[in-house]
């Protein structure tokens, strides 16, 4: 039997408080780039180009059904090979936010979807452009019906990160790995990388829905 | 090299790699089911004990990474004095992770069965146990696969994980193939398109198929 040792504990906790803010940041930062990306990739399958439409349909569907660390490895390992290199963070952040790009862009076309059909003709009647019907009519109202699954998203980009250790990002699970050869110690740093997992992504998904909910009745839905 | 030719060559590899994705899947798509069915009906118990034991695994389950899921289970567990053997620990960790998120669509598939259901059964004298067996769960199942076809999607890329205990997966055989040719754009890039075929074309036609077979079996179409 071996012992949890709680001086270990507190004498890691620095590293991975660290490593925390590592990986909120590459959740963030992923985010960021895929709630863009994500628009981009719903609105190129609502052009009147069937090819394009075509094309943007085949890539979502092709991100989603292979595993992030596999597009993780090939954006890290594929770039230097044409003499481009990028930085572990770099190549994380493309790979994470390309992937939940892909995800989010269904999020948004559900929510496109679900606007009635007579704020189109509304819009049209306004004789508004098609940006700006998209912009000050469509998107507004998309939104509230997409926040849960952008919400879940949000959740999941954060536990995917660990992902990013293979390549070199020093997140939770990487600085974990760390500590645990050092020492020859792995109970106690991937328990508290459980902990500390748990501890953001419990609250976070509740806050969420709280957001969420005060969203909804703002917008008297 | 061009990608035919690198298939050509490294073939066998990359068979054999894909040979244990699929096992992995199959395993851990069992396990998962199992756990889900269990699960879900726990969450749904009067017995507060078994509905908190349900909770609580689903929470933490679908609360942390299933990286550090799959590290507590290969590395941390031995310190208790359970050993299990990587390929096991492999398809144990993914099948769990999967049974957490499972359980949830196990549950909302039961409640959505109509409530008159449950009273005719009640009337006609059901046992609880057959009840649930005979005319619950059967209808449950088919208002919840399609979600379950996502589910096995992110099943199958799950499985790609196990390379990180070394698990000889396609994953695993395609970081080993790049360690020693360096020929990173073609076998990433192989490896890719073998989990997009085996997603395309294997898992989601077998689960559009489950559907319409449950379907027509309960008289829907």
């Amino acid at each position: 039997m071996f012992e949890w040792k709680w001086d270990f504990v507190w004498e890691i906790m620095p590293r991975l408080i660290e490593a925390t803010g590592n990986t909120l940041l590459a959740a963030g930062a992923g985010y960021a780039i895929a709630v863009v990306l994500g628009l981009a990739l719903a609105l190129g399958q609502r052009t009147p180009y069937a090819v394009v439409t075509f094309v943007v349909r085949e890539f979502v569907e092709f991100i989603r059904s292979t595993p992030l660390i596999l597009q993780i490895f090939f954006v890290f390992y594929v770039g230097p090979q044409f003499g481009i290199r990028l930085s572990p963070w770099m190549s994380g952040m493309i790979a994470i936010g390309l992937h939940y790009a892909c995800y989010l862009s269904e999020v948004y076309r559900g929510g496109i979807e679900s606007v009635a059909k007579g704020q189109w003709e509304a819009a049209t009647a306004l004789n508004m452009t098609t940006a700006q019907k998209y912009r000050r009519i469509i998107i507004p109202q998309a939104i509230p019906p997409a926040l849960a699954g952008m919400g879940n998203y949000l959740v999941g980009i954060f536990k995917d990160t660990p992902m990013l250790s293979v390549i070199g990002v020093a997140e939770l699970i990487h600085t974990a790995n760390a500590i645990g050869s050092e020492n020859y110690r792995f109970l106690e740093p991937y328990t508290m990388v459980g902990i500390i997992f748990l501890a953001i992504s419990l609250p976070a998904a509740g806050l969420i829905r709280l957001f969420e909910g005060r969203v909804r009745r703002k917008l008297g839905l | 090299m061009s990608l035919i030719d690198f298939v050509a060559q490294f073939w066998p590899r990359l068979l054999s790699g894909a040979g244990v994705t699929v096992a992995q899947f199959l395993l851990a798509a069992v396990l998962g089911v199992a756990i889900s069915l269990f699960m879900g009906l726990m969450k749904l118990s009067t017995n507060p004990l078994l509905k908190g034991a349900a909770v609580t695994y689903i929470e933490i389950f679908r609360g942390t990474s299933l990286v550090v899921q799959l590290y507590w289970i290969f590395f941390v567990l031995p310190l208790f004095g359970i050993t299990i053997e990587k390929f096991t620990a492999g398809y144990i960790a993914v099948g769990m992770n999967i049974g957490a998120y499972g359980a949830e669509l196990v549950r909302g598939g039961i409640l959505s069965v109509p409530k008159g259901q449950w009273e005719a059964s009640l009337a006609i004298n059901m046992s609880p146990a057959q009840r649930m067996r005979r005319i619950i769960l059967p209808q449950a199942l088919v208002n919840m696969l399609p979600p379950w076809g996502n589910l096995m999607i992110e099943l199958l890329k799950g499985t790609a994980l196990v390379s990180l205990i070394s698990v000889a997966d396609l994953m695993f055989q395609a970081r080993q193939i790049n360690a020693t040719t360096f020929l990173s754009a073609q076998v990433f890039g192989a490896a890719l398109i073998i989990y997009y075929i085996l997603a395309r074309f294997f898992v989601t036609p077998l689960m559009r198929w489950l559907e319409r077979t449950m379907s027509r079996k309960m008289g829907k179409v």
